[in-house]
């Protein structure tokens, strides 16, 4: 028995002796049993998926255990890499979950007034149901990379949505916004899960085998149309579940509105997985395709990227705005993987590998961050019932280590050193650059997609960093804004335990990216269009480029800000005249004591940005005012509300809606109620099946 | 360009720099307290219930023509950033808990300079109803400069001796 | 390419370069305060002023306003610490580089995108209206100016095929006649507004103003009081040398040293500090026939840059 099928193995039994205990086990242990069974679970995952990223493979084949195919299982690098990062977020959250589900936390029942209606008790997070599904779904999240059939694949994919569904609704009882969050997180993931069973059936139809192996080895007797169509279908779908602007809109309301540790799961996770099988499906299983398929990508990415950040610079609902920010980052890996597949539809390999293995790099270091992030909000969460940056602030003295880790991710999500996101930006743009020198003359596509793809990576750091200096300063630092926010304390120590673990991964792969140098070139091994390019060379100080005039010491940069802030502090201390620091009230201009009313708060500090982006965001502003009786030139009150709607959302969405609302009714007259009818409608549409059949055989 | 040829044409208009006072001469009582004569002195104007003539003198005191800021004189936003409170008027009920609060807000070793008679002693507002008393009576005073409104060649012999330049 | 590493030649040239920018930071403020006094009439504070402030506010005693956190204690010093840093690693002297794994022109921009944020998110902990205004502000502008930044940075580095500034300095002292490709002319419109952006300068901010709802910079500093101050000026005094000098380097590279020598640092030393007085001079006499803009024309200004640095961008991309 290989390392591999031994992870894979303690994935499943975990992840069974998990869900019986979180079915079974009485309330006391139950949440301790799940979330450590959870761990364990992510942590057979590591092991399967360190042992392949090491060069190890494995590959099973279960032949009766499906009634219409075989279940076939196989763990690749590009598995590996996957199933390394699914697994550490599960260990994470499966850690964080004991202490987020233990008795005495705040949850939000009502969504407009959570601070008012705030209940002490463990949440719907705690419910049998979701401590039994937990386990389920990272197993099932495990199990996804290392399908190797159309039929595992979907199946696993589909056992994925649902366990995760099933944790979305977490809250349902206490709060309505969670099951409208529900319904369209169900519908939009089926809608993609169509999307990819077309495309996958036409494929293995065209190839003549549903195993992976029989779709690489077809892939090139397929039409070109049919190709085109496959990656079209596989892309859009798996698109959806990555959270590509426009197929985004059940991401920001499912991550916000589902427990913290699964909104960690499916961020961090999850939406990997989209990446994962656009990946699989176009460089693996297709072997690559001509450019405008990697121009789509690239243009998806783009409006992803700056879409998603657009709105996370705006939005004042913590957790809202790190889902927006994950659609952003979803955008940055397709940029990534759609100039990926431009050089290599050109025979660039060098450049293809190393796009590729910025996206591969940016999807490690996302989930490090942003599992952090969501962990971080959910400890805000757990003790203020709050999760509108408005009514936070003053949590860096009440909780100090969910303040510094927070800010540490937020560092890394605004892609600033030493922070994890800054490295694989950095590769990004190392890709980008090169397009010149290493690409010859550049081709039309090439000098039109590229600049635009560097404005968009460009832009992204810049609102990046507004967007996350508002998350961290408005929702940690000054004084409280609400009572809830005053009165919070650190929740219990589980799930620091889990949040430091994150912030070591954020640290090692931010200090020391070469680590992922040899997994990354074994990924790109594998893929027939851009082997051959390695991409990350050198020791574990220096990221080299190979092949490309370019190096980059996070690791050093590190040092150096150290280094360099302690021999400010000591001069500091040495030439002045050493006074202690005295605490003195904020200057309030004179006045009385600033009230926390007074502060800044998440949407004054967006204000300016929204502004200029005015045009794109379209903010709508009420304004009531209420005069007194007396007089209506005297102001009794003013109130004033600002709502940024999804305008992709309120553009797109409405008239496919209501298409599909008119298509029911039309079926509405066919359907009437009677049984006689629906007899008839069977025996005539067996009928016209025959008929098609003698005629077509 | 019609700016450039202005700039050309009018040249210099800040009078030359008198002769430096002796240090002192400007009753500096506690000189040796405030954070003197480094050559930067940053204050920060507080209005406690001027006229505003005070304020004219101060203002004509900082423009191109006499220009403090050549001694290392400025004036700046925050209390924070300031070595002494310039202060002027008598020092009104309402204003003497925030001229309390602003010479607490400024970082140690810090003044206070009353500048004017009605900082001084009240002048004519001296009795008034809504007056709480000279500058004196609220807060420890360095350095007075005397006059109704005070010149700004007094106000500067005065901040120059401050600075120390 | 040019050689890297860690020689006795290249820490001194890096050592020189520190020192030259630490020390020089505070009379080139001194300096451009003077040239405005000088053509506004004024006879100035003269060019040490900076200094002696900076010098007396060490001295004072350092303050913590009630309801701060760690981060307002920290800020200043990482601010300071990544503009040393980029001091250290920029090639303002010479193209030896003792941290070339340091001297990437995104990791530069990043360190002082870092000191940016440092200083915005310190702000907001003061927990006043302006600490906060001047927060949203200063992000805003750096949310604007950061992309330019970097699309200028990427029109110049992918003409030479490396981000590394070193590389791309030593490939222009090469071909001198690039500085006057469109890229590299319109790189040089977008950096010159981010430079006057990022740096505070008019018509941007008022360096000099004393209207808090005026205030960008300043109002993110309001709090801040003796040592912890001086921090923070002599690193915005940094940033504005560091950048005019990055300046200099990437559009007009001659009198860079290209080898540690001595008698060539000390020339290319010479050489940098008229050159970045020069600009200094430029851009206060520049301040004089300006007014400060209202804030929402400045994105206007900052949107426009961002359309040169695309251009130059595109230029690199097909003219080349």
């Amino acid at each position: 028995m290989t390392v591999i099928a031994a992870g894979l193995l303690i994935v499943a039994l975990a992840a069974a002796a998990g869900a019986l205990g979180g079915a079974c086990a009485p309330a006391r242990i139950r949440a301790l049993l799940a979330g450590l069974l959870t761990a364990l679970s992510g942590a057979g995952g590591i092991t399967a998926g360190v042992a392949a990223l090491s060069g190890q493979s494995w590959s099973m084949r279960l032949p009766h255990l499906l009634p219409l195919g075989s279940a076939e299982l196989s763990v690749d690098p590009l598995s590996g890499a996957f199933l390394v990062i699914i697994g550490a977020v599960a260990v994470a959250a499966g850690v964080y979950s004991v202490g987020y589900t233990a008795p005495g936390g705040s949850h939000p029942t009502d969504d407009i007034e959570p601070a008012h209606e705030t209940v002490p008790d463990a949440g719907g997070a705690a419910s049998r149901t979701c401590q039994a599904t937990l386990p389920l779904f990272v197993a099932s999240m495990l199990l996804v990379p290392a399908a190797a059939s159309v039929t595992t694949l979907l199946l696993t994919w589909e056992l994925m949505a649902l366990s995760s569904l099933v944790l979305v609704l977490a809250d349902h009882r206490s709060r309505g916004s969670v099951r409208d969050a529900a319904l369209w997180y169900a519908g939009m993931t089926h809608a993609g899960l169509a999307a990819i069973l077309v495309g996958l059936v036409l494929f293995a139809g065209g190839t003549g085998g549903e195993s992976f192996v029989s779709l690489r080895e077809g892939a090139d007797t397929l039409s070109p149309g049919l190709r085109s169509a496959v990656f079209v279908l596989t892309f859009l779908g798996f698109g959806s579940k990555a959270g590509m602007v426009p197929l985004h809109v059940w991401l920001p309301r499912a991550h916000a509105e589902s427990p913290s540790h699964v909104s960690a799961l499916m961020s961090a996770a999850m939406v990997n997985l989209g990446v994962y099988g656009v990946v699989r499906v176009a460089f693996d299983l297709l072997g690559g395709g001509p450019r405008w398929w990697g121009v789509l990508v690239l243009a998806f990415g783009c409006l992803s990227a700056t879409y998603g950040v657009l709105q996370a610079t705006v939005a004042t609902d913590l957790k809202r705005l790190l889902g927006y920010s994950t659609s952003e980052n979803v955008g940055l890996m397709l940029i990534g993987i759609g100039a990926a597949g431009i050089f290599a539809a050109d025979g660039n390999r060098p450049l293809a590998g190393l796009l590729l293995a910025a996206a591969v790099l940016h999807a490690a270091n996302h989930a490090a961050f942003k599992a952090l992030l969501f962990l971080g909000a959910g400890s805000v969460l757990r003790a203020t019932g709050l999760r509108d940056l408005d009514r936070l602030g003053g949590l860096a003295a009440r909780m100090p280590a969910t303040t510094a880790m927070f800010g540490f991710a937020a560092l890394a999500a605004a892609a600033l050193p030493p922070g994890n996101g800054f490295v694989s930006e950095w590769l990004l743009l190392q890709g980008l650059i090169h397009s010149l020198t290493l690409g010859g003359t550049p081709s039309v596509i090439v000098a039109v997609s590229m600049p635009l793809a560097v404005a968009v990576v460009a832009l992204t750091a810049g609102l990046g960093a507004a967007a996350f200096v508002k998350a961290f300063a408005v929702g940690f630092l000054a004084r409280p804004r609400s009572d809830a926010a005053a009165s919070a304390s650190e929740g219990p120590w589980p799930m620091r335990a889990a949040m430091a673990s994150m912030l070591l991964v954020c640290l090692t792969l931010g200090l020391a990216p070469a680590l992922a140098g040899a997994p990354l070139t074994r990924i790109l091994a594998m893929l027939p269009t851009v082997r051959d390019g390695a991409p990350l060379a050198g020791s574990g100080v220096t990221l080299h480029l190979a092949g490309i005039a370019g190096s980059m010491s996070p690791l050093l940069i590190a040092a150096g800000l150290l280094g360099v802030a302690a021999v400010v502090v000591a001069l500091v201390r040495s030439v002045g005249a050493r006074r202690p620091r005295r605490v003195a009230l904020v200057w309030g201009c004179g006045g009385t004591r600033l009230d926390p009313r007074m502060e800044y708060t998440a949407t004054s500090f967006a204000e300016p940005l929204m502004r200029v982006f005015d045009d794109v965001l379209r903010p709508e502003h009420d304004v009531t005012v209420t005069p007194y009786a007396e007089s209506r030139y005297l102001v009794e009150s003013v109130q004033f509300r600002q709502r940024v709607p999804d305008r992709v959302e309120a553009r797109i969405y409405p008239p496919l809606l209501a298409a599909a609302a008119w298509w029911g009714d039309r079926s509405r007259a066919v359907a009437n109620g009677s049984v006689h009818r629906y007899l008839a409608y069977g025996f005539f549409g067996f009928v016209a099946v025959l008929i098609v059949v003698g005629f077509t055989a | 360009m019609g700016l450039m040829r202005k700039i050309v044409r009018t040249g210099r208009v800040a009078e030359p720099a008198p002769a430096l006072d002796a240090p002192g001469s400007a009753s500096a009582g506690q000189g040796s307290v405030g954070p003197w004569r480094t050559g930067s002195v940053q204050l920060r104007h507080v209005d406690a219930g001027s006229c505003n003539g005070c304020e004219l003198e101060i203002t004509s005191a900082f423009g191109p023509v006499y220009d403090a800021e050549r001694y290392g004189v400025r004036l700046v936003a925050s209390p924070r950033h300031a070595d002494a409170l310039l202060v002027t008027g008598p020092v009104t009920h309402n204003m003497a808990d925030p001229l309390r609060k602003a010479y607490e807000a400024m970082p140690a070793p810090k003044g206070v300079i009353a500048v004017g008679d009605c900082a001084r002693n009240c002048g004519v507002f001296a009795g008034g109803h809504g007056v709480a008393g000279s500058v004196r009576d609220v807060l420890p005073v360095d350095l007075e400069v005397p006059g109704c409104p005070p010149e700004p060649a007094v106000l500067i012999a005065a901040l120059r001796g401050l600075a120390g330049r | 390419m040019t050689d890297h590493g860690v020689t006795i030649g290249s820490v001194a040239a890096a050592l020189l370069q520190l020192v030259l920018l630490a020390a020089g930071a505070p009379y080139l403020i001194g300096m451009m305060r003077q040239v405005r006094a000088r053509l506004e009439g004024r006879v100035g504070a003269g060019i040490g002023q900076p200094w002696r402030d900076l010098r007396k506010q060490l001295r004072k005693e350092p303050m913590r306003p009630d309801g701060t956190s760690w981060v307002f204690a920290g800020a200043p010093r990482v601010l300071l610490a990544s503009t040393v840093l980029v001091a250290v690693v920029a090639p303002l002297l010479s193209t030896v580089s003792p941290l070339a794994g340091a001297a990437d022109i995104f990791a530069v921009v990043s360190l002082l995108l870092l000191g940016t944020v440092a200083l915005a998110v310190a702000g907001v902990d003061t927990g006043t209206a302006f600490g906060g205004m001047g927060a949203s502000r200063a992000m805003t502008v750096a949310a604007l100016a950061e992309p330019t930044i970097l699309l200028a940075g990427f029109a110049l580095s992918s003409r030479v095929g490396s981000s590394n500034l070193a590389d791309i300095v030593a490939g222009t002292l090469v071909m001198p006649a690039t500085v006057l490709s469109p890229a590299s002319l319109l790189a040089a419109v977008a950096f010159a507004v981010v430079v006057v952006a990022e740096t505070g300068r008019l018509p941007v901010d008022n360096p000099a103003t004393h209207l808090e709802l005026t205030m960008i910079h300043e109002a993110m500093v309001l709090e801040y009081a003796g040592p912890d101050l001086a921090l923070v000026e002599l690193a915005a005094g940094m940033r504005l040398t560091v950048l005019l000098g990055l300046g200099a380097s990437l559009f007009l590279p001659w009198g860079i040293a290209t080898s540690a020598a001595p008698l060539s640092l000390l020339g290319a030393a010479a050489v940098l500090v008229a050159k970045v007085a020069a600009l200094g001079a430029i851009l206060a006499a520049f301040e004089v026939f300006v007014a400060k803009w209202r804030l929402f024309r400045v994105p206007e200004l900052l949107a426009g840059s961002f359309l040169f640095g695309l251009l130059a961008v595109s230029a690199s991309f097909f003219l080349a």
